[in-house]
C-alpha cells in the first residue's frame, strides 16, 4: 500500500511537470484530468485500511469531478471562445520545467520545515501536493490565456486537497464536498467569464486586459 | 573471481552487433519490408577490416587515433558494465563515474578525428554531437547518482544489483536513462542513422573521412557503446537470479537486451526525427526526470 501511494504520488509530481512542459491546450486538459481522476483513486487508496462510506463518497466525487466534469467544461469554453491550441507562455517550456524542479526541491526543503504531524503514506506526499500546489500557482502567473489560469487554479486545489486528505484525519465529508462544489461553481463562473471576456476582445490574453484603463 | 563475471563481455562482444540488425529488421517489418540480414553489421563489419585505409594528407595521427581510442573505451565500458547476478571484472569502488567518463573519451575523440579533417562539414557534425552530449551526459550522471544514493554504493555491479527492487524513483530514472540510450548511439528523434541527406546526420557525419578497418573499428565501438548502455538499462530492470544461475542470468540478459532492441525499432518506426531546437527540450525533460528522482532519493 505504502508502494501505490508513493507509486501514485510520482505519477502526480510527473503530471505536474507534463502540464509545465505541454505547449497545447487540450493535452493539458487530459493531463488535468489524469490528475484528478489519480487524486479520486489515491483518496480511496490512502484509507484503505479503514474505508468509511464518506470517504468513498468524496473519492467518487472527485473522481468525476476532476476527471470528467472540469474537463468537459473547460474543453466547452474553448470550443465557445475558439481559443487557439497553443498556450503562449510568458516563460518558456524549457525554463518552465526547470522551475518544475526548483519547486520541487523548494517543496521537500518546506515539508522538512513544517511541523505536521507525520502523515501516512512517507513523506513524499507533501512535498508532492506543495509541487502540484505551486505548479499551480505558476501556471496561473507564466501563461497568457484567461483558460490556463483557470487550469492552474484547479491544479492548486488539488495541492490542498491532497494535504487535506492526508494529514487531517477527521475533516467532516461536508467541508470537503463543500470545497469540491465550491470548485466547480468557480470553474463554471470562470467558464462563463472566459466566453464573455472572448465577446468584448475578440481574445482571452490576459496581458493586454490592463490597458483597459483610462 | 568467477567465469560468469566475463559473461557481459562475452556476449558484448559477440552479440552486440546483433542489436543494429534487430532494430533494422523490426523497422522493415513494420514498414512492410523485408529488410536486410540480421547478421548485416558483422558482415560490413568483416569487410570493412579486409578493405584498406585511406588517409588524407591533411590529417594528423589524431585522425589515426579516433577510431582505436573510440573502440579501446568501449571495450572499457563493456568491463566495466556487470552481467547480471555477478559483479564485472572491472568493479571497484566509483567505476559509476570512470563508466560514464569512458563513454565521454570515446565521442572526444571521434569529434577529434572528425574536426582533424578539417572538413566545416564534420566539423558541423561535431558540433551537434558535442551539442547533444553536453545536455545528454548531466542527465546520465545525475540519473546514477539518484541509483547510487537509493542504493548506497558508488560500484555500478553493486548499485545495478540493489536497484533491481523497484521503486517508484527508479521508474524515473529508467525513463531518463531510455532517452539517454536513444541520444548517446544517435538513434531516431535525435538523429536518424540511415539517414545520408548532409544536412541531417549527427554521428554518420563524423566518421565519414574514415575507411577500412577504421570504419570497422568506429561501427564496432559504436554497436559495444549501445550494447553497453542497454546492459545498464537492462540491470536495472531485471534483478539477477543468484550466484550460480548463469544459465538464468545469461539468458535473462540476452532477452533484455532483445527486447530493449525491438522496443528501439518500434519507437523508431511511430516516430519521426525531432527538429533540431526541439531535441534540447527533449534533453531538458529527461534531465529534470533525473533531477526529480535525485531530488526524490536525497529527502
Amino acid at each position: 500500500m505504502e508502494v501505490l501511494i508513493e507509486t501514485a504520488m510520482m505519477l502526480l509530481i510527473l503530471t505536474d511537470m507534463a502540464l509545465l512542459g505541454l505547449s497545447r491546450l487540450r493535452p493539458c486538459i487530459a493531463a488535468s484530468a489524469f490528475q484528478g481522476m489519480l487524486l479520486g483513486a489515491f483518496t480511496i487508496l490512502a484509507h484503505l485500511h479503514a474505508l468509511a462510506p464518506r470517504i468513498i463518497i468524496i473519492g467518487l466525487a472527485s473522481f468525476a469531478l476532476k476527471g470528467f466534469v472540469f474537463p468537459w467544461l473547460l474543453r466547452r469554453s474553448i470550443r465557445e471562445a475558439d481559443v487557439h491550441a497553443e498556450l503562449e507562455p510568458y516563460v518558456g517550456f524549457s525554463l518552465s520545467i526547470l522551475a518544475g524542479i526548483g519547486m520541487l526541491g523548494a517543496s521537500v526543503w518546506l515539508s522538512g520545515q513544517l511541523p505536521l504531524a507525520a502523515p501516512a503514506g512517507g513523506s513524499v506526499v507533501v512535498p508532492a501536493a506543495l509541487t502540484t500546489f505551486f505548479t499551480g500557482l505558476f501556471l496561473i502567473v507564466a501563461r497568457k490565456k484567461a483558460i490556463t489560469q483557470c487550469l492552474g487554479y484547479i491544479i492548486m486545489e488539488n495541492g490542498i486537497y491532497v494535504i487535506g486528505i492526508m494529514s487531517v484525519v477527521h475533516v467532516p465529508a461536508l467541508v470537503e464536498l463543500g470545497i469540491l462544489l465550491d470548485v466547480s461553481v468557480a470553474v463554471l463562473v470562470m467558464g462563463v467569464a472566459i466566453f464573455h471576456i472572448n465577446r468584448q476582445f475578440d481574445h482571452i490574453d490576459t496581458d493586454q486586459l490592463d490597458s483597459l484603463k483610462g | 573471481m568467477h567465469l560468469e563475471a566475463f559473461m557481459n563481455i562475452f556476449f558484448g562482444i559477440v552479440f552486440a552487433p546483433l542489436l543494429a540488425g534487430i532494430i533494422s529488421r523490426v523497422k522493415a517489418r513494420v514498414a512492410g519490408r523485408t529488410g536486410k540480414p540480421l547478421l548485416q553489421l558483422y558482415f560490413d563489419i568483416y569487410k570493412n577490416f579486409r578493405r584498406g585505409a585511406v588517409y588524407s594528407t591533411t590529417t594528423s595521427w589524431l585522425f589515426r587515433a579516433g577510431p582505436i581510442v573510440g573502440l579501446a573505451a568501449a571495450l572499457t565500458a563493456l568491463a566495466i558494465a556487470p552481467p547480471l547476478g555477478s559483479a564485472a571484472p572491472l568493479a571497484f569502488t566509483g567505476d559509476v563515474l570512470l563508466f560514464a567518463y569512458m563513454l565521454g573519451l570515446m565521442r572526444f575523440f571521434t569529434v577529434l578525428a572528425a574536426l582533424d579533417t578539417g572538413s566545416s562539414f564534420e566539423g558541423m557534425g561535431a558540433s551537434r554531437e558535442v551539442f547533444f552530449s553536453a545536455l545528454a551526459e548531466p542527465v546520465l550522471l545525475l540519473g546514477l547518482a539518484a541509483v547510487a544514493r537509493k542504493a548506497g554504493t558508488l560500484q555500478l555491479s553493486e548499485l545495478l544489483a540493489a536497484a533491481s527492487a523497484t521503486s517508484p524513483e527508479l521508474v524515473l530514472v529508467l525513463a531518463a536513462l531510455c532517452i539517454v540510450f536513444l541520444c548517446e548511439n544517435a538513434r531516431i528523434p535525435f538523429d536518424d542513422p540511415n539517414t545520408h541527406l548532409e544536412l541531417t546526420m549527427i554521428h554518420e557525419v563524423m566518421v565519414l573521412d574514415h575507411s577500412g578497418p577504421d570504419f570497422a573499428f568506429i561501427e564496432c565501438g559504436a554497436a559495444l557503446k549501445m550494447w553497453v548502455l542497454g546492459s545498464v538499462i537492462v540491470g536495472l530492470v531485471l534483478p539477477g537470479a543468484g550466484e550460480n544461475a548463469w544459465l538464468v542470468n545469461g539468458a535473462a540478459m540476452l532477452a533484455g537486451m532483445f527486447v530493449l532492441a525491438i522496443s528501439v525499432g518500434t519507437v523508431e518506426s511511430v516516430m519521426a526525427r525531432l527538429r533540431l531546437l526541439r531535441v534540447p527540450q527533449l534533453l531538458m525533460t529527461a534531465g529534470a526526470l533525473s533531477a526529480f528522482a535525485f531530488i526524490l532519493v536525497m529527502r
